[in-house]
């Protein structure tokens, strides 16, 4: 008798018959973000898989060309959403090539705490998420006790807990509110605890290395041929990190290592992000340390606006002021690219300026589109739970994505 | 070419200049930006050649976009380019090639199978300035809906723009 539970072949021409055909999203709580996944299924494995991106498509690059220099820095938030100080920062960085200056010290260091910041609560939302995309709740908890600490001192600092919109041109929105310091060295004195608690659950964790050892995994050529950067580059086995390659802001002078893995598959992205936390943290409090006193703008009236008592008190104050609210920053015009290290990668800003307040356009290069186009090489060949464990650990953030 | 781009690219990137001087129009260099721009005709061949150059082979496609110059004050040559960012992680070394294309016919040869990154950079390029890359395997709209019409990022397309789409079948043809 025929035992329809045993797994029989069959010839090509019923392949169409045979093969399930599964769509998974755009909403979908397994998808994090507005992803639309096709698979072909052979039984259970993955015999091929389709993407379709772009339902958060929000023409950013269009609207940049449409907003002042510092009125695009609100729409970079919106790109990596779970780490919008990077993005600002990447995005003036770029401007402030273009115009061929340098911000103050205690600017450039505040802007490396804050997105060093950044970088551990992307990497706790990602390991956070994907644990829960495999069935593992309790760490997700844990780490989102601690985002909450680090939002309250962005909030502090600039309003904002998500869309922080924190830096300008030239400088940032304000200095760091008093008694910040302290405050931020106790919430960085917590978090080594809350990731100890979760190695002890998740990294000798029976359960989550069988979910995750092999799986979704890249070889270190496959990697550079779909122009990997960051974390998912870096378990592939390529010790490429923009801050220590290109150093800006002085990382290079900062004591932390590039943490590497061999394996490029989910465990190994999951021990890298894990990792880079601790480095992050060692940046951070080295940053605290060294964070000298002075202005947080740079001394210039084409760039920045001019404090209030000059406005108001001094004809050139007040003709500045005037000056950059009816016409802008004035970059030359040229084409600059300008490249940071985000939580998912390189986060790269090509700009063009015809001379204008205006940018001529804002190219965003964003690390998610790079690695989501492997995707399905990587998942082909495995199951559909595989599939939304690897998926989870190349936190495609769909505000990147589709831009 | 100028002399002096000639000379940056002796400098810069030599190996480019002794393969393929005929290709190269003009070579720049911006606050560390090392730009170089080469004719549309054979770009497949000279970035395959710079992705396996022995002595600085660049390993990654960083980036892949286009470019409307249509609003620009100093317009180039041609509207359109399509620009790409040449990364190579084992020398630390970056190159960007532009090539600049004609209103009238914008296409390029498709560099996929060069750099399997292309892919997805070639589908955005297309659907959002209409630039025709060929050889491309499957050539359709990425990010914008499959009944959209026009390119939203040329600078002929009004930013206010309003187009009433419906459909809710899948655009990638799939």
């Amino acid at each position: 008798m025929h035992d329809t539970r045993i797994h029989t072949p069959v010839a090509a021409s019923e392949a169409q018959s045979k093969y399930l055909r599964l769509n998974l999203g755009p909403s979908h709580p397994a998808t994090h973000g507005t992803l639309r996944i096709f698979v072909e299924l052979d039984g259970e494995q993955i015999r091929d898989m389709k993407l379709e991106i772009g339902y958060l498509h929000r023409c950013f690059e269009k609207m940049a060309e449409t907003h002042t220099w510092n009125q695009v820095i609100p729409f970079t938030d919106r790109l990596n959403y779970v780490s919008a100080m990077m993005n600002n920062v990447g995005y003036v960085m770029a401007v402030e090539k273009l115009l061929g200056i340098e911000v103050t010290k205690r600017c450039q260091r505040i802007r490396v705490i804050m997105a060093e910041l950044s970088r551990v609560i992307d990497h706790l939302v990602c390991i956070g998420t994907n644990a829960v995309d495999v069935g593992a709740l309790t760490c997700f908890w844990y780490f989102f006790r601690e985002r909450e600490n680090i939002y309250d001192l962005f909030e502090a600092a600039c309003g904002a807990r998500l869309t922080t919109s924190y830096t300008r041109v030239g400088g940032l929105y304000a200095d760091l509110p008093d008694g910040w310091v302290e405050w931020c060295r106790k919430v960085i004195r917590n978090l080594p605890r809350t990731l100890e608690d979760v190695d002890g659950l998740l990294t000798e964790n029976r359960i989550w290395i069988d979910r995750t050892r092999g799986v979704g995994q890249i070889s270190k050529e496959q990697a550079l041929e779909y122009a990997f950067t960051g974390p998912c580059l870096r378990a592939a086995g390529v010790p490429y990190d923009v801050r220590r390659a290109h150093p800006y802001y002085d990382y290079d002078k900062f004591s932390w290592n590039v943490v590497t893995e061999t394996e490029g598959d989910t465990y190994a992205r999951y021990l890298v992000r894990m990792r880079e936390m601790r480095e992050s943290l060692k940046i951070v409090e080295q940053a605290l340390d060294d964070l000298p006193g002075g202005p947080v703008n740079v001394d210039d009236w084409a760039v920045v606006l001019p404090p209030k008592e000059a406005v108001y008190g001094s004809i050139e104050g007040l003709m500045a002021h005037f000056k950059l609210i009816m016409h802008g920053i004035k970059p030359p015009r040229e084409e600059v690219y300008s490249f940071t290290e985000a939580a998912n990668g390189e986060l790269g800003f090509f700009i063009r300026s015809e001379g204008e307040g205006r940018p001529y356009r804002v190219r965003c290069r964003p690390p998610c589109f790079a690695i989501y186009q492997a995707f399905p090489d990587m998942c082909t060949g495995q199951t559909v739970s595989d599939a939304v464990a690897a998926l989870g650990s190349l936190n495609i953030v769909a505000g990147e994505l589709d831009r | 070419m100028q002399e002096t781009a000639t000379k940056l690219l002796e400098n810069k990137l030599p190996a480019l200049l002794s393969h393929f001087a005929g290709e190269c129009v003009d070579a720049t260099d911006f606050r560390g930006d090392l730009c170089v721009v080469v004719r549309p005709g054979r770009i497949r061949d000279v970035i395959a050649f710079l992705k396996a150059s022995p002595e600085l082979p660049f390993e990654i496609l960083m980036d892949l976009f286009a470019m409307d110059y249509l609003k620009s004050k100093e317009p180039p040559p041609e509207r359109f380019a399509v620009v790409y960012q040449l990364y190579s992680v084992s020398r630390g070394r970056r190159v960007r090639l532009k090539a600049y294309l004609p209103e009238a016919r914008p296409e390029i040869d498709s560099i996929h199978d060069v750099y399997k990154a292309a892919n997805w950079f070639e589908r955005e390029a297309w659907d959002l300035f209409g630039v025709d890359f060929r050889g491309h395997p499957s050539l359709v709209r990425i990010l914008c809906h499959n009944e959209f019409v026009g390119h939203a990022l040329r600078k002929d397309y009004p930013a206010d723009r309003y187009q009433r789409l419906r459909s809710v079948s899948p655009s990638s043809g799939i």
